[in-house]
């Protein structure tokens, strides 16, 4: 951008210089925030037509036909995540806290090596090899499948967050606690867990933000379903999978529910976004 | 659960006892902080520990509660007796001994999830005292004994990090004497406050050594004189002096002593 | 030495701190045996194929699985190029945002704006790909593509002919959207971390802001910087959803960024749960293998980078 390396010449000519890197700052934000208005403000028009009460109440309509929602869909995607928070939460909680309070730093670091790398692994390589290792021994694709595949994708933003929450928590609350006899998992629990409470959830919603999203890690592993079900041994629908088939369908009907389903998921990760940042804020002004 | 039964976890008797310290050795990886100090802590009086900065005094009352293996790399050799017991011999539990044996820290440290009232509890519900009359009733002793009653008896529910400064300081003397401890240990527990809050602490220590064996450690030589009935010099991790504090601001035997004691209170 | 008293020792043996350990380190051992899980069952997966096709299987440049010819380089090239592109636009785009936040935003607009494009990472890929498909692409194919091919048409990366509009740029956009937040926010933060006097000395010299910081912020963020961008490009190489619906799906090499193109983790996406023998099956893991050494490799780069600069990454902003 610069031939000159140093900051000489005529006065005016910097002045001049600095007035225009400050445009193409400003130019820079405009290129990032007005995509991400104009994608908005599209997935709104779009989606809001579609999101009346048969969106949540009924289950996908036959290809071509009209009327349906995206029950299964819905459905489907509150069991994964489920499933995923039962695995993903706890390991990342209990990681994070041997990372935080084990004492023992090349373990720690280690740790949190591993864990920077599971964070690394693309979401579509996770599907594949939960495929490998969960669907093709039970033989057939599953909800927990599924599950277990956002697990995963969890794992790393739960542990980051707890590790990093329960190091913010002052030595000076861990000594009061062991000089009045506590033994260091009382310490922990009953101290260090409730003072690092808010940080940690935060962390929790963020995970769930980033993945109820997610299809490709869903698309070989809970496969979808056109119907509604409550099984977890069984193939299982996802609101990102829907959409994904629907969006390129040539049926009307599907095309709506695909971008009332984007809207919906919009707006449950804006929610989670907010929230998470409303709760990190006020932890801050403790 | 690890945790004590009331029963026979709170069956402790009030008697204050003395502390014996046999050349005690304390170390931080190599380094070593304090190289053998032997003394002996009377009961029932306040005993200061003075001495420049960074010369081992609270290293030595950590080491009096078997806080100072808690950080990382940190060792002890030598002996210190409660009592009757050595809590350094085998088999001691390091959690039974801080629980026997109070700490308060120079900075107050009350739990900033919990209210006033449960951060007194604290200490006792983490030793497996559950009944909520002898909580309460416990709480509220405590809180007397640590003078902070009558100004926190309405707003016990409050966050205990609501109180000014001084008063969270009362609190984590309340939280530490809620157990009943044998000893209470005080890393300069004023240094953060004002005067009035001091002093407040001050008269505290000096009432609470009807019932305790009290250790305070302090860098302000007037509050040493003020309320120790014994006075330890330390210097460069040695215990230079030890006597009754008249005789080590009026009389000191040792030179380094005579011109610590004379270059700050002069 | 006067007996213990026995009030002193353990009353009964303490298993709580044992067992509450052992519990966080077996948890902390599941994250090791997950990434070893991978790694095992994308190997075992892609045995066939590597026994079968070898190394040239990536330097093949033949897709047609069912005819049993299966070369993966139109692949790998999509994923190199597409991400290549996505970079070349989301790494200046990303510096000035993180320049503007940290140097000339007046207070009151840099939470805002900091927002703002945190939410473009928090936006959903399937997201990015449907808007994509339906809006940049024939936007890219009636105006920008066109105009392109007339005025730059003597590069080949623009020569014509425009089609459909999904291809290589169109891919290579949509990753630079998405990439951008993240280069942003390590990039802000990096910048952030700079010493208040480093930026002063700086001014003190009679240095105009940005003068100040080429000289003082840039430099010292360097580390943090090139790490966000290590971090971006991870991000860009695994994504796969909005790359697949705006790729074109064409397993080919062609110099036009115009062209139609197919990238190694669409091919999965668009092609696994279809394959039907198990040697394409097989080569479908073999790429996912391929992507995932790729992206650990990258990862890593970006950690230690990351590291040496005292600075931690979020975690979660790779998919
Ligand atoms: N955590 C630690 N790791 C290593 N060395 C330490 C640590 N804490 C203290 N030391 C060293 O041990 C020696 C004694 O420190 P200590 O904190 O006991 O001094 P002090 O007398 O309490 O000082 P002050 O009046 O400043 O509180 C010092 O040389 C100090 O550097
Ligand atoms: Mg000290």
């Amino acid at each position: 951008m610069n031939a000159e390396r140093r900051p000489r010449g005529h006065v005016g000519a910097r002045r001049r210089r600095d007035k225009t890197m400050l445009v193409l700052c400003i130019l820079a934000v405009i290129v990032a925030v007005v995509p991400l208005l104009f994608i908005l403000g599209y997935t709104i028009v779009k989606g809001l037509p579609a999101l009346d009460l048969r969106f949540f109440m009924m289950d996908q309509p036959p290809a071509g036909a009209s009327g349906g929602g995206l029950r299964n869909a819905i459905v489907g995607t509150l069991f994964t995540l489920v499933i995923a928070l039962v695995f993903g939460v706890p390991t990342g909680i209990l990681a994070g806290t041997f990372a935080s309070e084990f004492g023992k730093p090349k373990l720690a670091e280690s740790l949190r090596f591993v864990n920077d790398v599971l964070a690394g692994v693309p979401s579509i390589v996770i599907g594949l090899a939960v495929y490998g290792i969960v669907v093709a021994s039970m033989g057939h694709y599953s909800g927990l499948a599924g599950g277990i595949a956002l697990g995963m994708l969890m794992i790393p933003t739960v542990t980051t967050t707890t590790h990093e929450m329960m190091k913010l928590v002052p030595d000076a609350l861990r000594e009061g606690a062991l000089a009045l006899g506590a033994p260091r998992w009382r310490m922990i629990t009953s101290i260090v867990f409730p003072s690092a409470l808010r940080g940690i959830l935060t962390g929790i919603m963020l995970a769930v933000a980033r993945v109820i999203g997610e299809t490709a890690p869903l698309l070989f592993t809970s496969f979808g379903n056109t119907h509604l079900t409550f099984n977890i041994t069984q193939p299982m629908d996802a609101l990102p999978l829907r959409i994904f088939i629907f969006v390129a369908s040539p049926y009307n009907r599907w095309q709506t529910l695909a971008w009332g389903g984007a809207l919906f998921l919009v707006v449950i990760v804006l929610i989670l976004n907010i929230v998470a940042r409303l709760l990190g804020r006020k932890r801050a002004r403790d | 659960m690890g945790a004590l039964r009331a029963a026979d976890g709170f069956s402790v008797s009030r008697e204050s006892v003395a502390v014996e310290v046999k050349d005690l050795h304390a170390f931080y990886g190599r380094q070593e902080a304090l190289k053998g100090v032997t003394m002996m802590l009377p009961a029932n009086a306040v005993t200061a520990i003075i001495g420049p900065s960074g010369c081992g005094k609270s290293t030595f009352i950590r080491c009096l509660n078997r806080m100072h293996e808690e950080v990382e790399g940190a060792s002890v050799q030598g002996a210190v007796i409660i009592g009757e017991a050595n809590i350094y011999a085998p088999g001691v539990d390091p959690v039974e001994v801080r629980r026997r044996v109070g700490m308060v820290f120079q900075r107050p440290n009350p739990f900033p999830h919990l209210s006033v009232f449960e951060n007194v509890a604290a200490g006792l519900r983490l030793n497996g005292m559950h009944s909520r009359s002898e909580i309460a009733d416990r709480v509220e002793e405590a809180l007397r004994l640590a003078a902070l009653w009558d100004e926190v008896r309405d707003r016990l529910s409050a966050p205990g990090t609501s109180l000014s400064g001084g008063q969270q300081q009362r609190l984590c003397i309340a939280r530490a004497i809620a157990l009943q401890p044998q000893v209470l240990l005080m890393d300069e527990p004023a240094s953060a406050l004002d005067p009035v809050a001091t002093s407040r602490i001050e008269e505290l220590a000096v009432s609470l050594k009807s019932v305790y064996t009290i250790v305070i450690v302090t860098h302000n030589m007037q509050q040493a004189a003020r309320i120790a009935d014994k006075t330890a010099f330390f210097w460069l991790g040695e215990l230079v002096e030890f006597d009754d504090t008249d005789t080590i601001f009026t009389l000191p035997k040792d030179k380094r002593t005579e011109d610590y004691v004379r270059g700050r209170m002069g | 030495m006067s007996a213990v008293q026995p009030t002193l020792r353990r009353r009964h043996l303490r298993l709580g701190d044992p067992i509450f350990f052992g519990f966080c380190a077996l948890f902390g051992a599941v994250i090791l045996a997950v990434v070893i899980a991978i790694l095992i069952s994308l190997i075992s997966g892609s045995w066939e194929a590597l026994k079968n096709l070898g190394l040239s299987f990536f330097t093949g440049s033949d897709w047609a699985p069912l005819e049993g010819r299966m070369g993966a380089w139109p692949m790998l090239y999509g994923t190199l190029v597409s991400s290549l592109i996505g970079m070349v636009i989301a790494v200046p785009v990303s510096l000035g945002i993180a320049i503007f936040l940290v140097e000339w935003a007046p207070h009151w607009l840099r939470e805002p704006i900091g927002f703002l494009v945190e939410l473009l990472a928090a936006i959903p890929s399937i997201i990015f790909g449907m808007w994509g498909m339906l809006v940049l692409a024939p936007l890219l194919q009636q105006h920008t593509e066109p105009w392109l091919a007339d005025h730059l048409g003597f590069l080949p990366i623009f020569s014509g002919p425009v089609l459909a509009g999904t291809g290589l740029l169109t891919a290579g956009l949509i990753l630079a959207l998405m990439v951008i937040p993240i280069v942003t926010s390590i990039a802000r933060d990096a910048m952030r971390a700079v010493p208040v006097s480093q930026r002063e000395a700086a001014l003190a010299l009679g240095a105009t802001r940005w003068e100040s910081v080429r000289l003082a912020i840039l430099p010292y963020a360097r580390s943090g910087i090139f790490g966000g961008i290590i971090l971006g490009l991870g991000r860009a190489l695994g994504e796969t959803m909005a790359v697949a619906l705006v790729i074109g799906t064409t397993p080919q090499v062609k110099a036009s960024l115009f062209q139609p193109a197919y990238t190694m983790s669409s091919v999965i996406a668009n092609e696994f749960s279809e394959a039907t023998t198990d040697l394409y099956r097989s080569a479908l893991m073999e790429i996912g293998l391929g992507l995932f050494v790729v992206t650990l490799l990258v990862n890593v780069v970006a950690r230690v980078l990351l590291r040496s600069v005292n600075h931690r990454a979020p975690a979660g902003t790779t998919t």
